[in-house]
C-alpha cells in the first residue's frame, strides 16, 4: 500500500492547473474553464455497489471506488473521502456515542445519523471554562466514547505541583485507567490505519493529476457548542438562560478551535478549510441572535484563518439568504462559501465580488430528476452566475446525496464541460 | 381573552416576550398561593402562545422562541395540571387529530418535535409516533388513532424514498382517501411533494398548523 506514486510531469501540469482554477476562483480573478468537484460520501457506496457499512468498514473497498469514480469523472478537486468516510474501525474501536453507523444503529446500508444530545450540562459551563481539558477528560470524553471511560479517575491536574505529584499519579495505577489506555492505544493504532489510507488516497489522487477541494475539516464556535456539547434545545434554551456564560465560552472556543485549526491544516499542506455551518440557517435565529452568538466568534476564526495564508471554505447549509449582507464583511477574494439552500443567483449578486461560490444543485433535483433537468438546472447556474462573472466552483448543495443516480452525476460533470468549458 | 386582569395580562405579556423567571414565578403563585383556578391560567398561557406563534409568522421570533416557550409550558402545566379537579369541565374540545413520525430510516426528530408542539398548543389532537417509523407501524397506528392529517417527518435524503413508499403503502392499505398527508425536513421542496405523493408540504412550524387548519376548514 505504501509504495510511492509518482507524479509524472503531465499529471503534475493537469494538477497545477486544476488547483489554480480553484485559486484563481478565490482570488476572484477569472480562470479558465468553470471548476467542478466530487464531493460524496454516503453516493460512493451507490456508486461502487458495495454496502455503506463497507464504505466506512472495508479501506481497500474504499480506496477502489473513491479512485475509481475520481477518474471516471475527472473533476478538478475532488473530497478527501476517507476523512469522510472510511472512520467505521476507529467509531467501533473507541465504541463512539454520538453516532449510529451502518451496521452499529442502523442498516447496512444506511449513512451514519448524529445523535442530538446534551453531552454536556447547562451546569457544566464553569467546569469547561476553568479547565477544559480536565472537563474535557474527567467528563466530555468518557460520555461520548466509551474507550475513555475510567479516564474519570484520573487526578485533577491544576494544582498539583512539586512533592505532591509522587503521591497524585496514583490514579494511573487504577485498573480502569490501566484499561482506558489499553483501548485507547488500540483505537489509536486503528487511527493511524485508517489514516495511512487517506494519505495513499491522496498520494494516489495526486499522482492522477486530481487535488483535494480541502484538507480539513472545522467547526464554527457556536456549532461546536451547539452539535457536541449542549444539544440542540440544550442551545437554543442557553441563549436566554445562559446568556453569559455562553458569551465566555464561545469566546474561549473561538480561540482554541483557530489554534487547532491552523495547525490541522498547516499539517496537512492545504490551504483550504472545510467547515460545515449548521446553525446559521435564517430559520435557526433571529438576525439579532445571529449578529450577537453565531456570527462575530466565527468571523475572528476566519480572520485568524485568513491571517494564516489559509481559505475558509464555510458550507452554509439550508437557506442563509437573510445572512448574505452579514457574512459579507469579509476581506475580498479569501474565501469560498458554499451554499446549500440559499438561491445561487441571490448569494452571487450580493457577494460576488467578495469571495468565490461553491454549489448548488438541488439534492431534490439530483436525487428524483432527471439528466436533462439536471443538465438545466447547470445551465441556470452558468447562464446566471458564471457568465455574469461569479467564480462559481459547481457541485450539488452539500455534494453528491446519497441516493443520486449516476447518471444525473454525470449529467453534472457533463453540462459544466459543456456550458462553461 | 379581552376580559383579563392586570396580573393576568402580565403573565401572557412575560411569556409571549420570553422573561421565562418571572413568567414562572407569577404562575407559580396564581397555582399554588392563590388557588387561582388552573384551567384559567392554562387559557392565559395559550393566548400568550398565540402572540408567540403571530411573531414567529411575522418573522420576530425564531426557533429559540418556540423552544424556549415550549419549555415555558411544560413547567406551568406541570404544576397545573394535578390541580385540574375531575369534575370540571375538562379540555377544549380539539380542532382535528394528527398523527405524527420520522419515517422509516431517519433518526432526527427536532423540527418533528417542534411541529407536535405548535399543534398541541394551537387545539390540535397530536399523537408523535417518534422515529425511524416502519410502514406497517404508521397503518397499525392510523388505524387505531384516526387522524385527521398524518404528518412524515424527515432531515436525510434517503427519507424521500422512505415517505413515498409510506404513502403507496397507505394506498394499498385503502387509507389514503381518509386523511391529509403533510411532509416536512430539511430537504423537503415541492419536487419531493410531488415524488412521494404528499398532499402538501411545509417548511417550517407555523406552516404545519396553518395546513392543518385549512384542511379542518379553521379559519386561520
Amino acid at each position: 500500500m505504501n509504495a510511492p506514486h509518482e507524479q509524472t510531469p503531465e499529471a503534475k501540469a493537469a494538477y497545477d492547473a486544476r488547483f489554480q482554477r480553484i485559486m484563481d476562483c478565490v482570488n476572484l480573478k477569472q480562470p479558465d474553464r468553470m471548476p467542478v468537484v466530487l464531493y460524496a460520501t454516503f453516493w460512493l457506496a451507490k456508486y461502487g455497489g458495495i454496502t455503506c457499512q463497507e464504505l466506512m468498514h472495508d479501506y481497500d473497498k474504499l480506496m477502489e471506488v473513491a479512485e475509481r469514480s475520481v477518474l471516471e469523472f475527472d473533476p478538478d478537486v475532488t473530497a478527501p473521502h476517507f476523512l469522510n468516510c472510511g472512520i467505521g474501525n476507529v467509531l467501533e474501536k473507541l465504541d463512539f456515542k454520538q453516532l449510529q453507523w451502518p451496521g452499529h444503529g442502523v442498516g447496512e446500508n444506511q449513512p451514519y445519523q448524529y445523535l442530538d444530545r446534551e453531552y454536556m450540562m447547562a451546569d457544566e459551563y464553569d467546569d469547561f471554562l476553568f479547565d477544559p481539558t480536565g472537563f474535557y477528560l474527567q467528563k466530555y470524553l468518557p460520555r461520548v466514547a466509551g474507550a475513555f471511560s475510567g479516564l474519570d479517575q484520573l487526578p485533577v491536574f491544576p494544582g498539583m505541583a512539586y512533592l505532591r505529584l509522587a503521591g497524585g499519579i496514583r490514579p494511573f495505577a487504577k485498573p480502569g485507567v490501566r484499561e482506558a489506555f489499553e483501548k485507547l492505544a488500540a483505537a489509536a493504532e486503528e487511527a493511524e490505519t485508517f489514516f495511512n489510507h487517506h494519505l495513499e488516497f491522496v498520494q494516489r489522487v495526486k499522482a492522477h493529476g486530481y487535488p483535494l477541494a480541502n484538507g480539513v475539516i472545522a467547526v464554527s464556535p457556536y456549532d461546536y457548542i451547539a452539535d457536541y456539547f449542549r444539544g440542540a434545545t440544550g442551545m437554543m434554551k442557553d441563549l436566554f438562560r445562559h446568556k453569559d456564560k455562553l458569551h465566555q465560552l464561545l469566546d474561549k472556543a473561538c480561540t482554541m478551535l483557530t489554534r487547532q485549526t491552523i495547525a490541522g491544516a498547516k499539517a496537512s499542506g492545504h490551504p483550504i478549510v472545510m467547515i460545515p455551518v449548521h446553525w446559521a440557517p435564517d430559520a435557526f435565529m433571529s438576525p439579532k441572535q445571529f449578529n450577537e452568538f453565531w456570527w462575530p466568534p466565527f468571523r475572528k476564526m476566519m480572520m485568524g484563518m485568513i491571517d494564516e495564508g489559509l481559505i475558509p471554505m464555510p458550507l452554509w447549509e439550508a437557506d442563509c439568504t437573510k445572512r448574505l449582507e452579514t457574512i459579507k464583511d469579509i476581506p475580498e477574494g479569501k474565501c469560498i462559501y458554499w451554499f446549500e439552500r440559499t438561491d445561487m443567483v441571490k448569494a452571487f449578486e450580493v457577494l460576488g465580488d467578495r469571495v468565490a461560490l461553491r454549489g448548488n444543485l438541488s439534492p431534490s433535483l439530483m436525487t428524483t430528476g432527471t439528466p436533462q433537468e439536471v443538465d438545466a438546472a447547470v445551465k441556470h447556474l452558468v447562464d446566471n452566475v458564471w457568465n455574469q462573472g461569479g467564480k462559481l466552483i459547481l457541485d450539488a448543495a452539500f455534494g453528491i446525496p446519497d441516493e443520486t443516480p449516476v447518471e444525473n452525476v454525470r449529467a453534472m460533470f457533463d453540462a459544466a464541460r459543456n456550458y462553461a468549458g | 381573552m379581552n376580559d383579563m386582569t392586570d396580573e393576568e395580562k402580565q403573565l401572557v405579556e412575560w411569556l409571549a416576550d420570553m422573561y421565562e423567571e418571572e413568567a414562572i414565578a407569577l404562575s407559580n403563585k396564581m397555582l399554588l398561593e392563590d388557588g387561582k383556578d388552573p384551567m384559567r391560567v392554562l387559557d392565559l398561557c395559550r393566548a400568550a402562545m398565540d402572540i408567540v406563534g403571530q411573531r414567529f409568522e411575522e418573522g420576530e421570533y425564531f426557533l429559540p422562541e418556540l423552544v424556549l416557550a415550549g419549555e415555558m409550558l411544560d413547567n406551568i402545566g406541570a404544576v397545573a395540571k394535578p390541580l385540574i379537579k375531575q369534575t370540571e369541565g375538562g379540555e377544549q374540545a380539539k380542532l382535528g387529530k394528527v398523527l405524527i413520525g420520522t419515517v422509516h430510516g431517519d433518526l432526527h426528530d427536532i423540527g418533528k418535535n417542534i411541529v407536535s408542539f405548535m399543534l398541541d398548543i394551537n387545539g390540535f389532537e397530536v399523537k408523535d409516533i417518534g422515529i425511524d417509523v416502519p410502514v406497517q407501524t404508521f397503518i397499525d397506528e392510523i388505524n387505531e388513532f384516526k387522524p385527521d392529517v398524518v404528518g412524515l417527518s424527515g432531515f436525510l435524503t434517503l427519507a424521500f424514498d422512505s415517505m413515498k413508499e409510506t404513502i403507496e403503502a397507505f394506498g394499498q392499505a385503502g387509507m389514503r382517501e381518509q386523511f391529509k398527508i403533510m411532509i416536512g425536513g430539511g430537504q423537503i421542496d415541492e419536487t419531493v411533494r410531488t415524488y412521494t405523493g404528499a398532499d402538501a408540504f411545509g417548511v417550517n412550524a407555523v406552516e404545519a398548523v396553518n395546513l392543518c387548519r385549512n384542511w379542518m376548514g379553521v379559519a386561520a
